[in-house]
This record gives C-alpha cells, structure tokens and sequence, in this order.
C-alpha cells in the first residue's frame, strides 16, 4: 500500500522514478536535507471547531475537524465553497479574524506544540518559517509596488535577521531561480509578469525559509490549464526535494489525484471521509464523495447525463442537525436527521463518517462495510 | 442539416497605443442547427471576443457573419433588434449580470417587455414558465440576486437568455464559476433545453470535460486563430495540433493508475499586438521549424476535422494512410 503511493504521480518529463519514498522507513530517505525524518507527526488537528460571529448569527464554519499531516506527506482538503476548507488553514497559520472568528474547541498540535493557545509573539516565529502559505490569487498576494526581489528578500531577512541585505537578496535570487524566475527578471515588479510568473513568485516566497509546512489554498485555480500543469509540477518536485509538507485545498479532484498523498473531503465543515489517495479514490464511500465523483465529467465515459447531487449546500449558518448532508443524501434514513454521525473505520487510513454505509454499498454494488 | 450561424474570415482587432491587438483574428467556422460547438482556449485567446462579436456587442474588423445563410455582418437598425431575439448570451458570472436591484420576476419582466411579443396579461404567464423552465421554485419569484446561490444566479441568467425564443445562445464560461455539484445541474439543465428546443450553442470554456461531454464539435482557439477543429469525440480521440495535445494532457486526471504524459509546454503566450506571420504556437511548439513562420492554412486531414498545422502530416504518420478527403472533394 504504502510502496503504491509515489509511483503512480506524475509521468511528466520531471518524473523521477528513483525517487521512490517509503514513508515509515526513514533510513531510505535519501535527498531530505538535514531534516528531520519523513512520516514522523509533525501537525495533528483534533477535533477543531471554529466559528464566526456577526451579531446574533454564528456561523459554525468548521465542527470538529481530525486529521494529521506527517512530514514530507501531503493531504488535501477537497470540498465546495462554503465547506470551511480555507477557515481550518487560517486557523493553523493563526490568520482567523480577530474579531468574530473564534476557535470553540479543539487542539492542533505542530511539533508539540498547540497552535491555538501559543502567544502571538511565538506564532509570529513558526507563521512564515515553519508554516507557511500561498494563496489563490497572486496578484494580491503581492504588493504591488514593491520590486519582487525586495519582497522575496524582505521575508528572508525577517525570518533571518542575522543575514545583510546582499546576504538576503542572494538567497532570494536563488530561490527565484528555482521557481524559473530568471534573475534578469527580479528587478522587476508583479504587474510586469503574468498571472503564472506571478504565482511563481508567491511559491518562492512560501518557500524562502525552508518551511516544514506549506499550507497551498487554491494555489493554481486562478490559473490556465497549462500554465497550471507547470506550477503544479514545479511546486510538487520542490516539496519533495526539501521533505516539506502540505496541505492542499481544492475543490479540483484531478489536481487531488496528481499531487497529494492523503485526502480529506469536507463537507458543512465535517470531514466527512478520510483516507489515502488510493483508499478514497478507488473506493469513495460516503455518498457526497460518491456525488461528487459522479457529479465530474468524464472524458473517457460515453454517458450523457451528468449525475448532479441534489439541492445546494446548506448555509454554513443554518446546518441541518445530524448529518448535514442529509438534505441532499439519497441514501437518507430517519436516523440521518440527528444527532452525531458514527465514524466508520474502512480499513487501513479509511474512515467515513455515515449511518447508513451498508445501504450505500449495496446500492453502489459494493460489498458491505467491513 | 444546415449550418445556423456561419463565420467567414471574422476579424477583430483593437486599437492600442502599440499597435493592433489581433484578439480574432481570421476565424472561419460554422454552427450547424441544433448542435454545440465548443470554443476552448486559454485567457487571452480572443474566445470571448469572438463570442461577443458573433452576438454583435462588438462590430468585427472585417469578415463576414450569415445568419440562416443571410449576411448580418453589420446589421441595420431595424434588424439588429430582431437578430438579438434570436441570438442570446449566458455569461460566466451571474451576479455581475443581474441588476442586484432586480427581484427575479423583475429581471424576466423586463426582458419579456422589451420584446413587445407578449401581451401585458399574459407575462405572469410567462415568467412563470421561464421560471419552471429553468427549476427555479416559484417561492424565489421575489428573491433579489444576493439572496440566490450560485447555481440559482445562473439559472435566472439562463431563463432571461431564453424569455425571447432565441435559436442561437452563446454560453460564455456558463459553468466555471460554479462548485462541481451545481455545475452538473446546470449542464444537465442546458442539454435538456436544447433536446426541447433544438437550440445552437456556442459554449466557451476552458474547461476540457465540459466541453467534451456537452458538444457536438469542438474547437481550439490559440491567440485569436484557430488552430484545430473536429467532431468533439474524435478532438480527444486523434488529436492532431501540437497545441491540442499539450492542452489535453494539461487536464489532471482522476484517474490515479494511469500517469499522464504530459506535455509541458515552456514558455507562456506571446503577446497578441502586432504578431508576426506564421504559426502563432510555435515559439512554444516543439516541433516547430523554419517553415513554422510561414502563414498557416486550415486544411482539412480527416473529415470534418480542420488543422492548422503545416507539419501535421508528418508529426502524425497514421494520416497519410488515410485518404485525404480535401483533395477527394474536389
């Protein structure tokens, strides 16, 4: 199972099918740089809830979220608008809101550490250096009036106060230049590249200093199909090259499929099924990664009509009781409405969270939950 | 079957101060009753100009635009109004396109009041059928855009499109900007109008699945030509521009046994004002030579199936077996 998990990534002309990696044999870990080993526990989220107030409406953006990052490892956060997949990211980088936005439960342990109870003055050490994040939209991740090397070196030297400005800057021409920026280019400002240059430059600065985590929301959405293809690419081999990991969030399962180790998929701010890539992909089993899967138009199937799920999503302010999903489930029964949904373990890393999996499998033509 | 909307040569150019921006530039193509054509192509690569300029927002530069075999290129006065019943948009963003003032009937009763078609009695009637046409619940009658989901939005976008009878629509991106879920709703919902209607789509994406599960033909726009058009299955099939196929192996898979081959593409568009003769791919193109710079012509190398491409043939070897049916044709 494990040895599956690189081998069938990328078969694009950067393929290194050397570069094999065994999580939980960190003596074959060849090209980690004098970093710790890979597959040890580096973030663990359990049981979060975050939730926004405006007047008297709160909305429960995130309930109860459980998951873990290991190092070098990478998940995805897969779900809809609305489904709270940015809200759990700004809570590990300690980006939420100051007012309104609350953690009500819950721990995210990052090397021991618990990120929802450090002083500000200890985040601000990890925020940018050991946890970092690029976000969707490029041109306003960058200041725009500012050269982009000054910004790239600005964020080394803050994280590396020791270092000059030539010292600085050096690094940060280097670290252009393994994103593909040339350093004819690095005087130059935001607006004088294009939108996948742009972002080039925001993965270089969320990798500037090394970071154990990068934290990537939507990274290539904003992007066009082949220039995608290429920022992905490169972002995925610079991870790997320096053991850093990731958590993804998207709403694109193909992207899902080429880029991460482990997946989470979201839904009214639950994980609602968790697994490795292979795990829910080969076998999605709650009924909402079933929808959506079936929601995907597929190039290589003849079918006509699209199996959409039913209805919308419920405002994440006014979610059903029991499983929010129920509203559109087909495979809804009467103890779906309330109360707390069982966690069924699947196997493996598998889990889903369902009352009526037997039903799902049967109607699927699956066998039954072990 | 006889083609509903027919381009010849269409031309768009704007003005900038470095020169002549060649958003379209020369496009030949032909929308046969009934079908989807789907125009794909990245940012920037004039599929929206193209769209606006068929459905007269923009004048062309030169060209010429028949509809049902009828030059419309530069309609009068008279005509224009009438050629907008019959050719509608649907566009990307359906909040942007809503008069955030306007209730839902608002929004379908201005629409069907312009037109003059109908009687003032009879337009509760027809917003009512608009609105079950498009699923939308007769409860959001009095619903203001902001109080609408995404999915909701462009339904009401698409009942307005459809409030004059039309025979042409031009789906701009109708889709993109909306979660996969929703998404499927509203493609099932476009196909079905269709099948009822016998509507002609023009459908602009840069979605590849989309377009290839709703079309009939599919072409591939890069840097305001064409660069390759074929019957939609048979684009995914045999794909025959370099282009094409870098864009094709571009869509990440969730197929998770079968590693993609992809092709990267280096390198990022070249600017579109004042471009220079010849293939506009090929400083991207791996293949490309001398001959590259030289213009290229739309040739067709299978039936129904136009490249753009001077070294097709030889990229391809299989083609030359096949007979090439532009000279059977003649």
């Amino acid at each position: 199972m494990k040895e599956e998990r690189f081998s069938h990534e990328r078969g694009g002309m950067h393929g290194h099918p050397d570069r094999d990696h065994h999580p939980h044999h960190p003596e074959r870990d060849h090209d980690s740089v004098q970093r710790h080993a890979k597959g040890e526990e580096l973030l663990k989220v359990n049981n979060l809830s975050v939730e926004y107030t405006a007047g008297k409406k709160i909305t429960h953006a995130v309930n109860g979220v459980t998951f873990e990052i290991r190092r070098g490892e990478s998940l995805a956060l897969v779900g809809e608008s609305g489904c709270g997949k940015s809200t759990v990211a700004k809570a590990i980088l300690g980006i939420l809101p100051d007012r309104g936005a609350r953690i009500s439960s819950g721990e995210m342990l990052f090397e021991g550490k618990d990120l929802a109870t450090i002083p500000e003055k200890e985040m601000e050490h990890i925020r940018g250096n050991k946890i970092s994040m690029v976000f969707q939209d490029p041109m306003t991740a960058l200041n725009p009036v500012k050269r982009i090397l000054t910004q790239v070196s600005a964020v080394i030297r803050l994280h590396n106060p020791e270092l000059s400005k030539r010292e600085a800057e050096d690094r940060a021409i280097e670290m252009l230049k393994t994103v593909g920026i040339t350093p004819d280019r690095v005087r130059d400002y935001p607006h004088q590249f294009s939108g996948g240059q742009q972002q080039r430059v925001v993965v270089a600065i969320g990798l500037s200093c090394n970071p154990e985590l990068l934290l990537a929301d939507e990274p290539t959405t904003a992007l066009d199909v082949t220039i995608q293809a290429q920022v992905l690419d490169m972002m995925t081999e610079l991870i790997r090259e320096r053991n850093t990991a990731m958590l993804l969030i998207t709403h694109n399962l193909g992207i899902v499929a080429e880029t991460c180790d482990y997946v989470a998929v979201l839904y009214g701010g639950e994980i609602v099924e968790y697994g490795s890539k292979r795990e829910v992909f080969k076998n999605p089993s709650h009924p909402y990664t079933i929808g959506l899967f079936g929601a995907l138009p597929d190039i290589n199937s003849e079918s006509t009509r699209l199996k959409p799920i039913d209805g919308i999503m419920p405002e994440p302010s006014d979610l059903p009781a029991g499983c929010k999903f129920h509203t559109r489930c087909p495979y809804a029964t009467e103890c779906c409405m309330e109360g707390p949904v069982p966690v069924v373990e699947l196997g493996g890393t598998h889990r889903c969270q369902c009352h009526n999996l037997d039903a799902v499998r049967a109607a699927t033509g699956k066998e039954a939950a072990v | 079957m006889s083609a509903l909307v027919e381009l010849k040569g269409l031309k768009r150019y704007f003005d900038t101060p470095k020169g002549k921006l060649h958003a379209v530039d020369d496009i030949t193509m032909s929308f046969e009753e009934g079908q989807t054509m789907g125009v794909v192509g990245e940012s920037g690569c004039g599929k929206s100009t193209l769209a606006r300029t068929i459905i007269h927002l923009q004048e062309p530069t030169a060209g010429q635009i028949l509809y049902k075999g009828k030059d419309v290129t530069y309609p009068t006065k008279k005509e224009l109004p009438k050629l907008r019943e019959d050719m509608q948009i649907i566009f990307q963003d359906p909040y942007m396109t809503l008069n955030p003032r306007y209730t839902v009937e608002d929004t379908l009763k201005e629409t069907l009041t312009i037109s003059g078609q109908y009687e003032k009695n009879d337009l509760d009637h027809q917003i009512r059928r608009l609105m079950d046409m498009v699923g939308i619940s007769g409860r959001l009658r009095m619903a203001y855009p902001h109080e609408l989901s995404g999915g909701r939005r462009q339904r009401v976008g698409i009942g307005r499109a459809l409030a004059m009878n039309p025979k042409f629509i031009v789906c701009d991106e109708p889709v993109s900007a909306l979660d996969v879920s929703i998404q499927a709703q509203i493609i099932n919902l476009l196909m079905d109008l269709q099948q009822e209607f016998g509507l002609t789509y023009m459908f602009v994406t840069h979605d590849m699945s989309v377009v290839h599960h709703i079309s009939h033909n599919i072409s591939v726009m890069y840097l305001g030509q064409l660069v390759e058009t074929s019957p939609a299955k048979e684009l995914f099939q045999q794909t025959l521009h370099p282009y094409s196929k870098a864009l094709l192996s571009a869509i990440p898979s969730i197929d998770i046994d079968k590693p993609k081959q992809r092709i990267q593409l280096h390198g990022e568009l070249m600017s579109p004002i004042n471009p220079k003769p010849g293939c506009r791919f090929a400083p991207r193109c791996p293949y490309a030579t001398e001959a590259c710079r030289q213009p290229q012509k739309l040739e067709e190398v299978l039936p129904n199936h136009y490249v753009a491409c001077c070294r097709v043939r030889e990229l391809n070897p299989d083609l030359s077996q096949a007979a090439a049916p532009a000279a059977a044709a003649q």
